[in-house]
């Protein structure tokens, strides 16, 4: 990893392979081949990946079972609406806005209630989710209880694509490095950790702003694509949704969170017409993978140049990438 | 003063609901260190038990009470058997995500099997009566609730304080081990603790659907989380502190809602919750214990 | 100046004192036992140092500084590291970022460099790496570097909990129980490398041990603690002949 040399070489591959990815896809978008409705899961699949791999950085990094994510991502989607729509600024500033003040919120409620520990918090961050909901429906500013519609379609391929990007780069370099260490050290034994002098308190926060920050990205998103927000989207049944996405990829694993995020959106498109099949065999899913695997599909491992170079080395199976 | 008795007057019977749903997540919280999310979900079944046992066979609602506990004992014993039972060594997310799991399920399969509509429980059950007591308005429904649960929680003091089911029950929840090695069946107790527990929210469920005149397939998620509020108002895993809890707010609720705006009336019962946990997240009842180094 | 200083400590639990009036003192590069029958306050004593409880009187001065109810982390990042009586490793992370996690309160790059991975983000990597590694190499862990932190044998946890507590770099290392559930041979290894780390490290060493032979052998003074008081502090020829110890331990039958 810190041969800088190899480095820059395999991330050459990498950015070619990235692009070779969105030209393709922005390709099919201008000939159509990928029609509106292929479309709106593209869409789906991107929010879904970059909800998952922030939640991720908080739930399986940090060891922290947060059950508010759908409340950052409100706040990213009406802070957003707000500069674009009702303050005429460009896209760009409600995305920055949104993260800014998802961030914000982030630390706001980080700080007092991730002194909490295990079920406490989860109910903890549950109840602020449902608080942020419950006060955007009171607020006549932004339609109360039945949003806001007409919202100018802004998202765009090349900005999705972007986004994810970017989201699953800035987290996993945060994880590969001594402040993604410390954070993880605080999942392992917090007590050890502070006493092996990590400011656990300080690397909670971080991981949870973090992970709202892009939460907060992802509402922006969403909400420039969707042409209406309101409250209701973003109650915790959607933050149980992204939950259900990072337990099923592996806790602590990235790769496992972008991969769950692909099959649970493909699932949830195949599964459209019957809601509550759906929600059915979610459910039945969820506790299924629990007693039988509960480490989710990937553990706390990575699929990664490593794993790879092994595979074509001919030594099989996944390495721990650490 | 009139006023602000009658809104408390209210409150104990939305109260009264609460306590009961709260027995539930205490007693199973304080055995297997579990919160079981699905237990807002088990009072909705008791509701459902009830709406039929009395719009189909036609039963009187003291039966159709019995009918909806006898049945959500079941229930509870059989998930906890299915999927909490071979959780019980892993880790507390793991438990707490199954419990999320198991309470979408009984929701949507209720959805799938009876349509996602509201129902109108029928009203000739439970001829509305109101009477005026120094001024104050009291209808039958609210005494009937408020008798019932209290009956139900004299019965579940005297099952924990008096019977030798409620010493293994106090026994397994101080320490799993030394209860095994006294001849306790662990497993056994659990099943009763969750029977217990799921009877007294089928009760709730069936008083629920007096209350409000209606009943969905998602009206357990609410007052479920309500009642969990409750719970740890009270301190969780402390039984007398589930039914203070309760009344408190039940209580709180009705005040929220007669002076100030019904629309926060659900931010009130979270707020609540995140003042305590910051506060003191022992509960009101609750003891500090540190971790151990 | 002593490295460590306590001035009349006091913790009680529910009523319960578990310290009382506690006095210790010591020096740099000197190394102390504590010693004591089971519960008699050792452990907390050890927490009450290391910032783990908050002591209810007293004070804790190191090097000159008043430590006492500051941070776990702020105390650590003075100069005072320890091991766990049951092992506390990142379990399920590699033998060699247990270590690495240990140089993180002297992370020389800031966050954002490691977002955009620019030089300084590879130049300090590299250095805690190759860090991280020398002190593997002096605790013959280097060929385990890639391993699962817990699924290395027991002996070894202990020595990667010790290596990852210098890599911090104190000036007061505490030992909680280093030799439990070590056997003979593996005592006398640990014996010597104790003595050989504070040489190598020139530091200060305070730990707890129930492996009499241990805390004779290498302890130049030793304070017993019996129902959280000191009932006796001195050389470990004094030690071995108090008779307040001897009753301690035996009980007070034994004449």
């Amino acid at each position: 990893m810190h041969e800088k040399k190899v480095t820059w070489g395999r991330a050459l591959i990498e950015i070619a392979i990235l692009v070779a990815l969105f030209t393709l896809v922005q390709y099919f978008i201008t000939t159509g081949l990928l029609n509106r409705y292929y479309q709106i899961n593209l869409t789906v699949m991107c929010i879904n990946i970059i909800l998952a791999v922030s939640l991720n950085i908080i739930n399986g990094f940090t060891g922290q079972l947060s059950l508010g994510h759908a409340g950052f991502m409100a706040i990213g989607a009406y802070a957003s609406v707000i500069m674009t729509t009702m303050l005429d600024q460009p896209f760009i500033i409600g995305i920055l806005a949104a993260c800014v003040i998802a961030a914000l919120a982030g630390f706001i409620i980080g700080v007092p209630t991730l002194r909490l520990k295990g079920d406490y918090l989860a109910i903890a961050t549950l109840a602020f989710g449902e608080i942020i909901r419950v006060v955007l429906q009171n607020i006549d500013y932004v339609g109360g209880p039945a949003g806001i519609v007409g919202i100018p379609k802004l998202t765009t391929w090349p900005l999705l694509f972007g986004a994810t990007i970017i989201t699953i780069v800035v987290i996993v370099n945060i994880i590969n490095s001594s402040y993604g260490r410390a954070i993880i050290s605080v999942r392992e034994d917090e007590i050890a950790a502070e006493l092996m002098g990590v400011n656990t308190t300080k690397y909670k926060v971080l991981g949870f702003v973090v992970g709202a920050l892009f939460a907060g990205l992802a509402g922006a998103m969403y909400a420039h694509y969707f042409y209406i927000i309101k409250p209701e989207t973003f109650n915790f049944l959607k933050s149980f949704d992204i939950l259900v996405i990072v337990v099923l990829g592996g806790l602590g694993s990235t790769t496992g969170a972008v991969i769950a995020a692909v099959f649970i959106t493909l699932l949830n498109a195949f599964l459209q017409k019957y809601a509550a099949v759906r929600m059915i065999l979610y459910a039945l899913t969820l506790i299924i993978v629990m007693i039988y695997r509960p480490q989710g599909l990937m553990g706390n491992k990575e699929l990664s140049r490593k794993t790879f170079s092994r595979i074509w080395s001919g030594k099989n199976g996944p390495v721990r990438n650490k | 003063m009139l006023e602000f008795l009658q809104q408390i007057i209210n409150g104990l019977s939305l109260g009264a609901i609460y306590a009961l749903i709260a027995l539930g997540y205490t007693m199973v919280y304080g055995i297997i260190n579990l919160i079981n999310f699905a237990h807002g979900d088990i009072m909705m079944i008791g509701a459902y038990v009830g709406f039929f046992s009395v719009s189909i066979l036609g039963s009187n609602i003291w039966v159709a009470m019995l009918f909806a506990m006898i049945t959500c004992a079941v229930l509870g014993v059989v998930i906890e058997k299915i999927a909490y039972r071979p959780l019980r060594n892993s880790t507390r997310i793991a438990a707490l995500i199954t419990a999320i799991g198991v309470s979408l399920f009984l929701e949507y399969t209720t959805i799938f099997l009876l349509g996602p509509n509201q129902r109108v429980f029928p009203s000739e059950v439970f001829p509305m009566e109101t009477y005026n007591v120094m001024g104050m308005l009291v209808s039958n429904k609210e005494i009937f609730i408020f008798v019932s649960a209290v009956i139900l929680m004299l019965i579940l003091q005297y099952i924990i304080k008096k019977t030798k089911t409620g010493k293994a029950m106090r026994a397994v929840s101080v320490d799993q081990e030394a209860a095994v090695l006294m001849g306790i069946s662990v497993d056994r107790t659990i099943s009763i603790t969750f029977a217990i527990g799921s009877a007294l929210a089928a009760a709730a469920g069936v008083m629920v659907g007096i209350y409000y005149n209606t009943i969905n397939p998602l009206m357990g998620i609410i007052p479920g989380l309500k009642a969990f509020v409750a719970a740890v108002l009270g301190g969780i895993g402390i039984v007398p502190g589930a039914m203070v809890g309760g009344f408190l707010m039940g209580i709180l609720e009705t005040l929220v809602s007669g002076y100030g705006s019904s629309l926060y009336r659900d931010a009130v019962a979270f707020g609540v919750l995140i003042l305590i946990l910051i506060i003191k997240p022992t509960g009101l009842f609750g003891k500090n214990t540190g971790e151990k180094v | 100046m002593a490295l460590l200083e306590i001035n009349n400590l006091n913790k009680s639990f529910g009523g319960l004192s578990a310290v009382l009036n506690f006095n210790f003192k010591i020096e740099n590069n000197e190394l102390v036992g504590l010693i004591g029958p089971n519960g008699a306050g050792k452990t907390t004593v050890f927490n009450l140092i290391t910032g783990v409880y908050k002591p209810d009187e007293g004070n804790i001065v190191f090097v000159g500084q008043n430590i006492t109810s500051l941070p776990p982390y702020d105390i650590c990042s003075r100069g005072i590291a320890r091991t766990f009586q049951n092992i506390r490793l990142f379990k399920d992370i590699s033998v060699l970022d247990n270590v690495k996690i240990a140089f993180h309160k002297n992370v020389n790059y800031p966050l954002l460099s490691a977002v955009l991975r620019t030089g300084s983000f590879f130049r300090g990597e590299t250095e805690i790496e190759e860090k991280a590694m020398e002190y593997l190499r002096i605790f013959n862990l280097d060929s385990k570097k890639d391993e699962i932190a817990s699924s290395l044998p027991y002996g070894e946890q202990r020595r990667l909990e010790i290596a990852r507590a210098l890599a911090t770099m104190p000036t007061l290392l505490i030992l909680d129980e280093p030799a439990a559930g070590m056997n003979p041979n593996e005592t006398n290894d640990l014996m010597e490398l104790i003595q050989w780390i504070r040489k190598e490290f020139n530091l200060g060493i305070l730990l707890i041990e129930h492996d009499m032979s241990l805390v004779m052998g290498v302890c130049e003074r030793i304070y017993v603690l019996d129902y959280g008081q000191v009932i006796a502090e001195g050389l470990p020829e004094e030690i071995r002949n108090n008779k307040k110890v001897i009753e301690a331990y035996l009980g007070e039958e034994v004449e």
